[in-house]
């Protein structure tokens, strides 16, 4: 490789490259900056370092320039459309996040810190999603754990915020520590960590060492679990989104979650080929029945919370459910080009799913900024006093729960309509009913903002400009995804298709 | 374009009218209603479509591009108007403007929010009836609940949040249902269809395409497929029909309801339940329809004497009519499955005209409330001495539910009856006839009881209000409707005979019933 494609090579890192300038920034700022430097800049360079990011992953989509999948670095990382394709969910949500907390902070100490954890766990979530060995999935996964760790504990005289910080860091060490063992199971029976390589030597492996290649699988996919916030790795999630300041909750449970799926797609696709590990540990399956109990119980839970921050955290578990048919789905069995439709379609929910579910939480940070309270009835009436912020809640919610109002009624349509080209209609069967269950919690917001009347008035005084730029940016572009989703299906189901 | 700039239209009013000031939104909503108006009265004039959309015919005012590609199907926007769902879409649009003006006097509190959600849920209603794309039309459908929802919700009376949610619950499972049935179909027709479109599909069923579904090993078989989703997609529908037993919802949604909401809900939305079972149901899968067809007729019976005995218990004048929408929705349903040029010519004619009757008698009824503040029977009496404008428009509307000649009700029922009395496919055809016209007898008997109780008799009010006389934004509506249901009874013509047109298709099949 000369050292002129090496740099048209490595450019394709660009975005990366743009959330690690603007982390690089915040140290810059810092060090020189005044004492207690003002919100603006900060919200200003990390939202200008996440739409560099999602618009050079946009431009590099839409020029095809990665089209067949560029690997760097001697295949530790590759960068494809799977890979660009998630970094502009990365970006968006980021760039969301960061315009949200310019209001959000205002007045807490800390900002620089705040700003510079976000964007170094962006870096590492992009990092993620280019990982190419495994050695490079586990590194990632840290860059992208500590940084949320403490961003969970940023409000410190908090009990709620530091209680899910603490509970987030132990079973967040502990899953590494599980997955750190698979891999190094993985690599004592294939002797390596690139996935191609791992790939390759699957065959042998299943025959040579069934049992402890097999537990290497499951443990890594117990780790990836975590990152996913499904079952059985989920109870950390209602704590720390309950606890976490309200935008740093969308951020994990939109882009952190994303990652995690990112990785999991990457690693069980490309590394452990299905038809040569069937025989030794068909996690097929295994996915199946995780999306079945992810989404029941995730969306049976959240059908029983009082308290609306809480009642999104278990819907976001819900939601993986939804995302894990991709993988579940993988069986083999459909036509021509099943597996990369439905497994595209789930790349398609989690786009979505990052612009509609950020949007959700931004509302509670909006309504946790007003100090409102965070249980249903306190949103009572809230209609009649915000009605635009309601308004794009209200988007958020019934999209979320799949009605045709934005683009999760299409990107579910998807999957579901995936899961059955795919041969497994009972797996769409079932997320169709728990769709149906979601609308009940779902409406019960709805509810309370435009219908029940408030126990006493609200004290609104201001409405914070970025905290609703933000908010309704999310709301229309979900609105927008409805009818606009043809413009990135086709390179979902082609990043999908690239992997197998 | 005609379509596109009706719902455009509309919503963007929505918009407008939601950020509002509530002072202005009354006035505004009216003048922002008439663009719609006037644009679908253009299209009925100009129509040039025949035939019917689903089987072939040629399609006025259609678009079609695609939107979504996915595996092997390809969803479409694909709108376009034929003689079945012209009308429906006149209906909505002469209904919502009717029913913005009769929103005047009881609305008086979140008045932008109010007018708003209404032109979003006209909007979504003219897509119901233009979508000829399931999905699309699904997105639609979905869309209607929500403004529905809110403006029982938060407008409505003192269970208005008990009636919102069963409202939103009981629809909601019913689309679920349905939505499975449909895609049912859309997979076992595999590879005979590239979209989801309903006049490919329709087309594809009719021509007996229909394969199995699943794996070779767990199939299937195309009858108990065809079947399955019929009733799948019966069942759904029903619910918003509605049809006895799935009708509970509607009374209490009815009673909850503010009045120019209950209109538009009588109106269109339960035509919504009928268009679809006509649609989907009898044009796709005519013969899981004759297999069925007497349990069909018998449920169509059962809901037109059920609902009109019930109308009969009421005390509550707005119940009264609430339930006997149950019951004119019956011969909606006798009058499909008779399959008959007539039969189901005339529960198009049928879905119109009860449209207008039972918009112009809940109108009338608001009116009465405005006045009085009370709407059971026992507390009012003497009313026609008193309001008398008000209390002639009731009456005609009530002898034009009842089926006075030259009232469009009339000419409606008796549509349903002359099909339904000539059935092929429906055994024992003269028998279902018979008993269904039993029914009239009783809804005779309710709305004389109701009217002698309320209007007639020495004047008495058990309420504090001064009776005061309606203001003219009250009455040009209920007078505009009566002029309309008159219309409709002299000159059938202006709808039947382009309903006519496109259900020739719909009826044409190997066993179809002889056309009277």
């Amino acid at each position: 490789m000369s050292a002129s494609s090496v740099t048209a090579a490595t450019a394709l890192l660009a975005p990366a490259a743009a959330f690690v300038l603007a982390a690089l920034a915040m140290f810059v700022i810092d060090a020189f900056g005044a004492e207690e430097t003002s919100g603006l800049v900060l919200a200003v360079v990390s939202t200008a370092g996440s739409i560099a990011a999602l618009s050079i992953s946009g431009l590099l989509l839409a020029s095809g320039a990665a089209a067949g999948g560029v690997a760097l670095f001697g295949g530790q990382l590759v960068v494809d459309g799977m890979s660009l394709l998630f970094t502009f969910v990365f970006g968006s949500v980021t760039a969301l996040v960061s315009v949200a907390s310019l209001d959000y902070t205002r007045g807490r100490p800390y900002k620089t810190e705040y700003y510079l954890l976000i964007l170094l766990a962006a870096t590492g979530m992009s990092l993620l999603a280019s990982a190419n060995s495994l050695a490079v999935v586990f590194v990632a996964l840290e860059l992208t754990s500590l940084p949320s760790y403490a961003l969970v504990a940023y409000l410190k005289n908090n009990r709620g915020s530091v209680e899910g910080a603490l509970k987030y860091f132990f079973v967040g060490a502990l899953s590494s520590g599980i997955m750190l063992y698979g891999i190094s199971l993985v690599y004592a029976s294939t002797g390596s960590l690139l996935l191609a390589d791992v790939a390759a030597a699957s065959g042998e492996a299943s025959a040579t060492y069934p049992g402890v290649f097999g537990v290497g699988i499951l443990l890594i996919i117990g780790g990836l679990a975590f990152k996913t916030a499904s079952v059985p790795f989920h109870f950390w999630a209602p704590d720390v989104y309950e606890g976490a300041p309200a935008p740093v909750a969308a951020f994990l449970s939109s882009a952190s979650k994303a990652a995690g799926f990112v990785v999991a797609f990457r690693v069980l696709v490309v590394g452990f080929p299905i038809e040569t590990i069937a025989g030794t540990l068909d996690w097929v399956l295994v996915f199946q029945i995780l999306a079945v109990v992810t989404m029941t119980v995730g969306n049976f839970a959240a059908a029983t919370q009082e308290n609306v921050k809480r009642m999104l955290a278990y819907s976001s578990i819900g939601h993986a459910g939804y995302a894990l048919i991709g993988l579940a789905a993988l069986t083999n069995v459909g036509g021509v080009g099943a597996e990369s439709t439905v497994l595209g379609a789930s790349v398609l929910h989690l786009l979505v799913y990052g612009f509609m579910n950020t949007g959700a939480f931004l509302f509670v940070a909006l309504a946790e900024h007003w100090e409102i309270g965070r249980t249903f009835e306190d949103y009572n009436g809230l209609g009649a006093e915000a009605p635009i912020a309601c308004v794009a809640m209200t988007v958020f919610l019934f999209s979320l729960a799949g009605l045709p109002v934005g683009g999760g009624f299409v990107s579910k349509y998807y999957l579901f309509a995936g899961a059955v080209g795919a041969g497994v209609w009972w797996l769409a069967l079932i997320g169709a009913i728990n769709s149906a269950l979601s609308l009940f919690y779902y409406s019960r917001v709805v509810k309370a903002m435009w219908i029940e009347s408030p126990a006493e008035p609200f004290a609104i005084e201001r409405y914070p400009t970025a905290l609703y730029a933000a908010l309704l940016t999310a709301a229309v572009v979900t609105v927008v995804l409805l009818p606009g989703i043809l413009v990135v299906d086709g390179t979902a189901f082609d990043a999908a298709a690239a992997l197998f | 374009m005609l379509i596109e700039a009706i719902i455009a239209a509309c919503l963007l009013s929505a918009a407008v009218v939601f950020v509002s000031p509530d002072r202005y939104a009354h006035k505004l909503a009216l003048g922002l209603s008439v663009p719609p108006l006037a644009l679908s009265l253009y299209a009925y004039a100009a129509f040039e479509g025949s035939g019917n959309a689903l089987l072939g015919g040629e399609i006025a005012y259609e678009t079609f591009t695609e939107w979504l590609r996915f595996g092997p199907y390809a969803v479409n926007y694909h709108v376009g108007l034929d003689g079945i769902s012209l009308p429906l879409v006149v209906l909505s649009t002469v209904l919502t403007t009717l029913a913005l003006l009769s929103a005047w006097t009881p609305i008086d509190e979140r008045q932008s929010e109010f007018y708003g959600l209404v032109l979003f849920l006209e909007g979504s209603l003219v897509g119901v009836f233009a979508a000829l794309d399931f999905v699309l039309w699904f997105v639609f459908w979905e869309a209607v609940l929500i403004p529905m929802y809110l403006l029982i919700g938060v407008w409505g009376g003192p269970r208005r949040k008990y009636a919102a949610i069963k409202f939103f619950v009981y629809t909601n499972i019913a689309s679920l249902v349905m939505f499975i049935g449909y895609f049912g179909l859309v997979f076992g027709l595999g590879d005979a269809i590239s979209s989801t479109g309903m006049p490919e599909v329709a087309q594809a069923l009719r021509a007996g395409q229909l394969g199995s579904l699943g794996t070779s090993a767990a199939a299937i078989p195309a009858d108990a497929l065809a079947m399955g989703a019929f009733l799948a997609m019966f069942v759904g529908f029903a619910v918003k029909v509605p049809i006895v037993p799935f009708h509970t919802w509607l009374p209490d949604a009815h009673v909850e309801a503010p009045t120019p909401v209950s209109v538009l809900l009588a109106g269109v939305l339960l035509k919504m339940g009928t268009y679809a079972l006509l649609r989907f149901n009898f044009t796709m899968l005519p013969e899981q329809a004759a297999i069925l067809a007497v349990p069909i007729a018998a449920i169509a019976v059962v809901s037109i004497i059920y609902g009109a005995m019930l109308a009969l218990a009421q005390q509550d004048l707005k119940r009264v009519v609430a339930y006997s929408s149950v019951s004119s929705m019956g011969y909606v349903i006798l009058g499909l499955i008779a399959y008959t040029v007539y039969g189901v010519g005339g529960a198009t004619f049928q879905m119109i005209a009860h449209g207008l009757i039972s918009g112009l008698l809940f109108m009338t009824v608001g009116v009465f409330y405005n006045a009085t503040h009370t709407r059971m029977i026992g507390d009012m009496s003497g009313l026609a001495g008193r309001m008398p404008v008000t209390a002639t428009v009731f009456v005609a509307g009530a002898f034009a539910y009842m089926g006075l000649p030259l009232m469009a009700g009339f000419m409606a029922e008796l549509f349903v009856f002359l099909g339904a009395f000539g059935s092929t496919v429906l055994p024992a055809a003269p028998v279902f006839t018979a008993a269904a016209m039993f029914g009239i007898v009783i809804v005779a008997g309710y709305l004389l009881w109701a009217m002698q109780r309320s209007l007639f008799g020495p004047f008495r009010l058990e309420t504090d209000y001064e009776l005061a006389r309606a203001p003219a934004h009250d009455i040009v509506p209920i007078v505009t409707l009566l002029a309309l249901v008159i219309a409709l009874g002299v000159a059938p013509d202006i709808f039947f005979e382009m309903i006519r047109d496109a259900t020739l298709d719909v009826v044409a099949f190997d066993f179809g019933g002889e056309s009277p």
